[in-house]
């Protein structure tokens, strides 16, 4: 038995290297596929980070009259942290609002000069962050039942209601778009394979007929295929790791730019063996399977 | 050992309008075990299509094929193996794999068998010499003649000593002197206990031979003697 299996593998290996054309272009096309899927992969991670980095930026923000004491409103700002649904609160007195409003505008001489003459016209607040954003009408109907409510100035959810739902939307679309896109561009990319090694067996269909007639087993005829289309799966997955970091390396600093924080080659380095293994796992299973598809038409002699 | 029973094999017309054509029309004969039969006939009278419907590589239009009491035709596809390895063949037009070297291509029939490495490599080398071709045991089919890929052939059929060799024209490519080389092997291994028959259109052969001859002419057996010789 593993006499055979010897024998199958060194077949195999010299069908590979004396049938180099072809199995070049077997190894392009599966490192083609592996490319492209696992960009997908890469990109879901991008697209993650964005749609994370949106939700953290959007809050409501609860204004209190100017006469409003400060411990009625904390009180609530501990009520609020209660619900299920939040998952930040915090309390920006007057003052603060002022430093921070200072610290925005203090290269603007105007309206640092009108700011002087009206005093402190902003109010205090508080600034509610949700895990979700459709979970904020949770946040608003309970202000609306609080017996703080006539302290409450305005609640700036229903200015921004829409935005914000559009926003949400949007990932949500851009998340199902992704999916359907990579299952599309996937199967197209594992269809390209099979075909190109439905083509290279074709090529040798002769030579299966003759393996045939002079009395091979068909697992002995098939044996050597489906090493060559491990070796070429395997050749392919490392080829692309190469190719691909180079790749992420090279556009990193761009992706950076573009968004701030963002760093895809550390992401692609921290998850590089995971990468690997999806890569091989994804080089041998194509080429694998392919040949055995491929390979049961010309066995019928 | 082998009966053919009221074979008939009629080829259907192509789609380019040919006439459909009869190769093989209610042929019956038995060969027994270790005989030396030569079945002869002009090119087209049908005597590929027999080896054809004994290896079980084509299906007859009526009629029955045994090997051992075997219906041939009746063993499944993926038990086919076990039939061919006891035939060893010649075919006409070689069918070496062209990505193995001569070498390898002698060795791979008693490598789908499972004899050890060692016996493989004493084998195809005695093999080799037998047939004349050590000196090219590493090249390809394409760097070999007609007469050389023919030797090749001739070898990789006796090599794993099947129970019956099949040679379809094996001395189509080559010289007198190979030709009676390569007679002489064949009938050794009659000698041996192998079942041999002999498909030729070479009327030198036959006639030299003395043994059994099937004559085959439009699909029909026209003549069937113990000591025949070349008439057509």
């Amino acid at each position: 038995m593993i006499f055979l299996l010897k024998r199958i593998t060194r077949a195999g290996w010299l069908n590979f290297i004396r049938n180099s054309g072809i199995s070049f272009a077997t190894c392009f096309i599966i490192g083609m596929t592996i490319f492209l899927i696992v960009s997908l992969f890469l990109l879901r991670d991008v697209t993650q980070f964005l749609i994370q980095n949106l939700q953290e930026k959007i809050d409501i923000s609860v204004y209190f009259k100017e006469t409003a004491p400060e411990e009625d409103i904390l009180k609530l700002k501990e009520e609020i942290a209660k619900i299920p649904e939040v998952k930040s609160v915090e309390y920006i007195s007057r003052v603060e609002a002022l430093d921070h409003f200072i610290q925005r505008y203090k290269n603007n001489p105007v309206v640092m000069e009108s700011l002087n003459e009206v005093g402190n016209p902003l109010l205090p607040a508080l600034n509610i962050k949700a895990w979700q954003a459709n979970q904020f009408t949770a946040v608003t109907s309970f202000l609306e039942n609080v017996p703080q409510k006539d302290l409450i100035d305005k609640v700036d959810y229903y200015q921004r209601k829409p935005v914000i739902e559009r926003i949400f939307s949007m990932a949500t679309t851009i998340n199902v778009i992704g999916i359907i896109f990579s299952i599309i561009l996937a199967t197209i990319a594992i269809l390209v394979t099979f075909n190109q090694i439905r083509l290279a067996i074709y090529s040798s269909r002769e030579e299966i007929s003759v393996q045939r007639l002079v009395g091979a087993s068909n697992w002995f005829i098939r044996g050597p295929f489906l090493v060559q289309g491990a070796i070429s799966g395997v050749i392919a997955a490392i080829a692309t790791l190469f190719v691909f970091t180079l790749a992420v390396f090279l556009l990193s600093p761009k992706f950076e730019i573009l968004f701030t924080g963002l760093n895809i080659f550390n992401t692609f380095l921290s998850k590089l063996w995971l990468f690997l293994l999806i890569q091989i796992l994804i080089g041998i299973i194509l080429g694998v399977l392919s040949s055995i598809i491929a390979i049961r038409k010309y066995l019928e002699v | 050992m082998i009966k053919f029973q009221n074979v008939s094999k009629i080829y259907p017309k192509n789609s380019f309008g040919s006439e459909t054509k009869v190769a093989l029309g209610d042929i019956s004969f038995k060969v027994d075990k270790k005989e030396f039969v030569s079945i002869v006939g002009k090119s087209g009278a049908g005597k590929t299509t027999l080896l054809k419907l004994l290896l079980a590589e084509e299906k007859p239009t009526k009629g029955r094929v045994f090997f051992d009491g075997k219906d041939v035709h009746k063993i499944k596809r993926t038990d086919l193996f076990k039939l061919r390895r006891r035939i060893g063949t010649v075919f006409q037009d070689y069918k070496l794999l062209p990505l193995k070297t001569a070498y390898e291509n002698i060795a791979y029939v008693m490598e789908v068998t499972g004899y050890s490495d060692e016996e493989v490599a004493r084998d195809v080398t005695e093999v080799l010499k037998i047939v004349g071709l050590s000196d090219k045991a590493n090249n390809f089919p394409a760097e070999l003649s007609g007469g050389e890929s023919q030797r090749v052939a001739i070898a990789r059929a006796l090599i794993h000593r099947p129970d019956v060799i099949f040679a379809d024209e094996p001395t189509g490519n080559l010289d007198p002197y190979n030709t009676s080389e390569i007679l002489k092997l064949l009938l050794k291994i009659h000698e041996l206990g192998t079942t041999v028959i002999l498909s030729t259109h070479n009327k030198a052969i036959i006639n030299t031979l003395g043994k059994r001859v099937i004559t085959l002419e439009d699909g029909k057996i026209i003549r069937d003697e113990e000591k025949g010789r070349f008439i057509l």
